[in-house]
């Protein structure tokens, strides 16, 4: 508890969490109806699998289906628009599958038929490279992450608005064995969120994985943000990869200019 | 579920099982982390979970360069087997309605790995104590009726305070009393698991504030001490005692990063 400048006296938020205890008792008062009615959000917030083509759901796990021996996956708008750019438009990537979820956070109540601008994940397949969601078993497989923070969730004994951002920084899971293309990431950082879960299930499983993770200080689509992946086509994973770096500086271009276009705010 | 870091499952039988509850302050998890990082204890294993937020971080008790590179996640087990300890550190916070599944499946591994005893460091909102806790030292314990003789007599011959039982609901007079731990996150539910799977356990916590609470954890990790003796306490001049214990270099930089020198 703590009192305010006004004398009122407020309960302090506590850094270790929810009060368990109200949880307890929410449970102890849950009527039959309210456990269904949790057992459908429940049912309702776990993530499909489906082809957008056939609109038909995956009956097997996608690395099943399509084994791999590189699994690259950028999440937020700046680590997509470099993979997009620069790695998916050299060679020719088939749409192999898509994610779908659904959470209280989505402004829509379809589960069904989400835009592309709700949380969506595509999968996408190296039709000509067979390195690459090819034929090799899960214990040749490699995992890179791409993603983006923003500089102020940074920790350093400097204070954060002296440092150069955008700057790149790495984790990699045991089994990594390849020098990274940048610093790895110091204590006290760490990171949360869907990369901590995919490093997290690769360290426990003992796959080779890396998260490259670029601190900026714009959270929009930015061409110097996207910029700053750039040492990363220069590790194994990518280096295969990716052909013409001029031409997708070009389409990094347009992709930027098309944003720009739909983000203004009188439309 | 237990996963090991090597190829086989290390054998934990007869070894006290040290965890925190995620509680007021962190006070627990610091705790363990000065017992990890002071008795040096070796990982041996990960506690894979969807109950807890995914994070991940670089070795947080790394000592140099060489060893500052192992990735950490949110659940991770150490081992010291030359003291028969082993510790559970959990580094996030439970998602809403997981802390009962994984309680349950925790105590499970716990049970079937036939270690000899629980021990769960924890802490609760000093704003609840009543006007008794308040005059009294900040340390309580709570035992489970399977604690083996010799560790209740022991216990008892420190002369440490029981937690006392409150008003189940505080509004109604005569409410009954129950054991209710404010803050405490997981403690009470593991308290329940314990005493009904017949676990032995033993609950250390202490009444804290939110803010700086490493003093709290060292206070807590002494309170143990006094008990476990993990550490031989060197004299009995409390604030030398405390320096014994060794603070891991994640610590650094706990209240964010450096100030801009504009502000000034």
């Amino acid at each position: 508890m703590a009192a305010t400048f006004f004398g009122e006296v407020v309960k302090a938020p506590c850094r270790a969490g929810t009060e368990d205890q109200e949880e307890e008792e929410d449970e102890r008062r849950e009527t039959a109806e309210d456990r269904e009615v949790r057992r459908q959000l429940a049912r309702k917030r776990e993530v499909q699998l489906f082809r957008r083509q056939t609109k038909t759901s995956l009956e097997v796990s996608l690395l099943e289906k399509y084994p791999c021996s590189k699994f690259i996956i950028a999440i937020g708008n700046n680590a997509v628009a470099f993979l997009s750019s620069f790695v998916m438009n050299s060679g020719v990537w088939e749409e192999v599958g898509c994610a779908k979820l659904w959470n209280e956070w989505c402004r829509t109540t379809d589960t069904v038929h989400l835009s592309p601008t709700d949380a969506f994940c595509v999968f996408y397949h190296l039709k000509s490279n067979p390195s690459v969601f090819g034929s090799c078993p899960r214990k040749n497989m490699q995992v890179t992450v791409l993603t983006c923070r923003h500089v102020t969730d940074y920790k350093t004994a400097e204070s954060t608005s002296s440092l150069h951002s955008p700057f790149l920084k790495a984790l990699k899971t045991e089994n990594f064995k390849e020098p990274p293309c940048c610093s790895l990431l110091e204590q006290p950082n760490i990171v949360h969120d869907l990369p901590a879960a995919v490093l997290s299930y690769c360290q426990v499983w003992k796959i080779p994985a890396i998260l490259y993770l670029c601190y900026t200080d714009v959270t929009k689509l930015d061409l110097i943000t996207v910029g700053a992946f750039k040492p990363v086509l220069s590790s194994r994973s990518l280096k295969g990869l990716v052909k013409n770096i001029p031409q997708s500086t070009e389409i990094l271009k347009k992709l930027m200019t098309t944003n720009e276009i739909q983000s203004n705010i009188y439309t | 579920m237990f996963v090991p870091c090597g190829d086989s499952v290390p054998d934990l039988a007869g070894f006290t099982f040290l965890m925190p509850a995620v509680s007021v302050g962190n006070v627990g998890q610091l705790a363990i982390d000065l017992i990890i990082s002071t008795l040096n204890m070796c990982k041996i294993g990960y506690f894979y979970t969807d109950c807890l937020v995914p994070m991940v971080g670089n070795n947080p008790y790394a000592t140099a360069e060489e060893n500052s590179t192992e990735l950490s996640i949110n659940a991770e087990v150490y081992s010291l087997p030359s003291k028969k300890l082993v510790a559970l550190q959990l580094r996030s916070i439970f998602i809403k309605y997981k802390s009962k599944p994984f309680c349950e499946k925790l105590l499970s591994w716990v049970k079937s790995s036939n270690c000899a005893k629980v021990i769960v460091l924890s802490s609760s909102h000093s704003y609840h104590r009543n006007d008794l806790q308040l005059r009294s030292t900040p340390f309580r314990y709570l035992l489970t009726p399977f604690l083996q003789k010799t560790v209740q007599n022991k216990i008892k011959s420190l002369n440490w305070e029981e937690m006392e039982k409150s008003p189940c609901i505080p509004e109604i007079d005569d409410s009954e009393f129950c054991i209710r731990i404010p803050g405490g996150g997981i403690t009470k539910t593991l308290y329940d698991e314990g005493c009904s799977k017949e676990i032995p356990m033993v609950v250390l916590l202490k009444f804290v504030s939110e803010g700086d609470n490493i003093p709290d954890a060292l206070g807590l990790v002494e309170y143990l001490n006094e008990w476990l003796q993990i550490i031989k306490p060197c004299c009995d001049d409390p604030t030398a005692s405390a320096l014994q214990w060794k603070m891991p270099s994640s610590w650094r930089l706990l209240f964010g990063s450096g100030l801009p020198p504009a502000l000034f």
